[in-house]
């Protein structure tokens, strides 16, 4: 059987199993279609949280950057877990409490505010639109290297799917997905892996494998890896950092917009308790976990492979010729993704660090440049046909991307279009909206949704790369802050949350603004995006932790500069703090 | 339950006691050991490196889940002992 043929099996396999589930779930209430009726296992829930947050950064982007950044990329791993203990203890099972259906409807009910619910709505479409791109672009990658379709009818295909099961089962549709992609992806990513890292190491478990003996050379393999690359001109892998401070703030930035992107918020509604809800928070970070520990392992032996595979014969000895690159290197050159040029036309592959540094042993070697560009998203992709695995294993990293993809596509329309059917809509618009009426407008809003999504995806704007940096940092300086307050205080008032807000974000986004161009416009930047230029060497990645700052300061001093809110809002506070009475996730 | 009872405002200092122990913990192994501290635990090797490098890789998320468990653990009984759980 063909590679194409096993890898159509693969996908579509998958893909079946999605729109069965779909048709099991089908929402008839509201209450179905936003909470997913509000049963749902702490078990089950938290394996689909797994899958809702796990997206295609995590899956396909994430050990790229580790196996380039080495130690100093380590803030992504601790980031994007760090912020589910921030979520088990701050927020989840308070809003599961407080029983509504939205982030936003919180907000407007505690700082009895429709302005301060708008400002909510606000932050999270535009957190939620600008995360969703990524999505479907990382969804567009993976049909056109593996179905060998075009990439925008591999996206149009994508968005069927999910408009099939999103938009007819809501949130209890998706949570079943979610289920099926979690296993789908953990598969996915954890067999190759533990293949790999027995060939190098012997240990079948990546994790310790690490942290092993590499088999080839008896050192440990972590110096294996230090050795071959510094060799090349590269920094050491283990190396520390120089700037503290910023990776304090990125790693900070990245835990606090965790805890405060609504998508991953919304799924705790869905589970019958508040002590559920805690208890889903731990499931979902074992979940997320499994991958999250074999990630780093990944990075480093996909490194370590790709440079072996380049030098066979040592780093000392002449690398491989052109005409005897591997079969992954011909089929990654097709997508443009690998980039090879013969810059010193010796029909030879070098591949290493063009630094000041390491210029006088290069020109002794007669090399003229770096010749082969990797594109590092391609790395857990290619990880199976670096390692010689067989052709089953590619199918399956095949679906286990678009299922990534995918189930955080679904999450996150989910959020939009609660948002809009039901806060906007419902909250502002039209409140006599029927419940027939509000599942019909949360259904089109859906599959709005999804045509936007899909047309950004196909025609991803020039700044793609730069808004998971916005998404995180408006999650941390606006919505996070207003949440944690509304719950942890009784003091700040609706004039302190929105000013709260509006500061924490206009600040974060003037920040990143003058250093990415405003809105994004290239060359309408302030600075030059350069470690000498950030203010206190604090990069625009990291500034959602300073703005999160902004917001709590200016909330506090606001608040307390103007009157306490009314006896019943602090009644509410008190009554979100108590579990007993929760009931079920409910429309008022 | 009544908003303003005695044992009310003690279940809540029972709560924030637990969680402000729990962010200690958090923020030692991620910001202290895995990041801040990493030069001092440099002469603690492990596997080709140094404890800091595995906190920043492997310690702190281990760490975080086991967090999590025993928060809810301890909330559950917490929750219990002042009769504010849910049946």
């Amino acid at each position: 059987m063909s590679q194409f043929a096993i890898n159509l099996m693969f996908v579509g396999g998958s893909f079946l199993l999605y729109i069965g589930i779909a048709i099991w779930a089908k929402a008839g209430s509201t209450k179905d279609f936003y909470v997913a009726g509000g049963g749902v296992h702490p078990i089950t829930n938290g394996m689909a949280i797994g899958a809702d947050w796990m997206s295609a950064a995590s899956f396909i982007s994430m050990a790229g950057l580790i196996a380039a950044g080495g130690y100093a990329n380590s803030t992504f791993l601790m980031g994007w877990t760090g912020g589910y203990v921030l979520l088990a203890m701050l927020l989840a099972p308070y809003l599961r409490k407080f029983g509504k259906f939205t982030v936003p409807e919180f907000i407007g009910d505690r700082f009895y505010s429709k302005n301060a619910r708008l400002v909510a709505v606000l932050c999270l479409i535009v957190a939620s639109v600008t995360y969703v791109i990524g999505q479907m672009a990382g969804a567009g990658v993976a049909f056109s290297r593996f179905l060998e379709v075009d990439a925008t009818l591999g996206l149009i295909i994508a968005a069927v799917v999910v408009f099939i099961y999103a938009v007819l089962g809501g949130m209890k549709g998706i949570t079943y997905t979610q289920v099926a992609q979690y296993c789908v992806l953990i598969i996915a990513y954890t067999i190759p892996a533990v293949f790999i890292s027995v060939q190098l190491t012997g240990n079948p478990i990546p994790g310790l494998g690490l942290f092993s003996t590499h088999v080839d050379s008896g050192l440990p393999m972590l110096t294996k890896l230090n050795q071959v690359i510094t060799d090349l001109g590269f920094n050491e892998y283990t190396a520390d950092v120089d700037n503290k401070l910023n990776m304090v703030l990125f790693t900070l930035s990245l835990m606090i917009g965790t805890a405060g992107l609504p998508h991953v918020i919304i799924r705790f509604f869905t589970v019958p308790k508040v002590a559920d809800a805690r208890w889903s928070a731990g499931w979902a970070l074992v979940f997320i976990a499994l991958l999250y520990l074999t990630a780093p392992a990944v990075a480093s032996m996909a490194r370590l492979n790709l440079m072996t595979t380049i030098y066979p014969d040592g780093t000392a000895a002449a690398p491989i010729e052109y005409d005897d690159r591997p079969n992954w290197v011909r089929e990654w050159e097709v997508t443009g993704l690998i980039q090879f040029t013969d810059k010193n036309e010796d029909g030879r592959i070098q591949l290493y660090n063009d630094s000041p540094a390491f210029e006088s042993e290069a020109q002794s070697r007669g090399w003229e440049g770096n010749e082969l560009v990797v594109n590092r998203d391609i790395l857990v992709l290619a990880n199976p046909e670096i390692a010689n695995l067989p052709g089953w294993v590619i199918g399956l990293i095949a679906a286990g991307g678009l299922a990534a993809a995918l189930s955080t596509a679904a999450g996150l329309l989910l959020a939009i279009s609660s948002a809009i059917s039901h806060d906007l809509i419902k909250g502002s618009i039209n409140p006599n909206i029927s419940e027939k009426g509000e599942l019909l407008a949360a259904r089109i809003s859906m599959a709005v949704a999804i045509v936007v999504a899909t047309w950004l995806g196909a025609n991803p704007p020039g700044f793609a790369a730069q808004v998971v940096a916005l998404a995180f940092g408006i999650a941390a300086a606006s919505l996070f802050p207003a949440l944690m307050m509304g719950i942890f205080s009784k003091r700040v008032n609706n004039t302190g949350a929105i000013a709260g807000m509006l500061t924490g974000l206009g600040f974060t986004l003037a920040y990143i603004f003058v250093y990415k161009g405003w809105l994004f416009i290239p060359g309408t930047n302030n600075l030059a995006d350069t470690p000498e230029n950030w203010v206190l060497g604090i990069s625009p990645l990291s500034i959602g932790a300073v703005g999160a700052i902004v917001n709590f300061a200016v909330a506090f001093v606001v608040s307390n500069a103007t009157e306490e809110p009314p006896v019943e809002i602090q009644e509410l506070v008190e009554s979100v703090r108590y579990p007993r009475g929760s009931g079920q996730a409910q429309d008022h | 339950m009544s908003g303003h009872s005695y044992d009310a405002e003690n279940y809540w200092k029972a709560n924030l006691r637990l969680i402000v122990g729990s962010l200690v913990v958090w923020a030692m192994v991620s910001y202290g050991f895995a990041i801040l501290l990493r030069p001092m635990l440099a002469g603690i090797p492990i596997g080709g490196t140094d404890l800091g490098f595995w906190f920043a890789q492997q310690g702190s998320i281990l760490t975080f889940i086991a967090l999590i468990f025993h928060y809810a653990w301890r909330m559950n009984k917490i929750d219990e002992k002042f009769g504010v759980h849910e049946e």
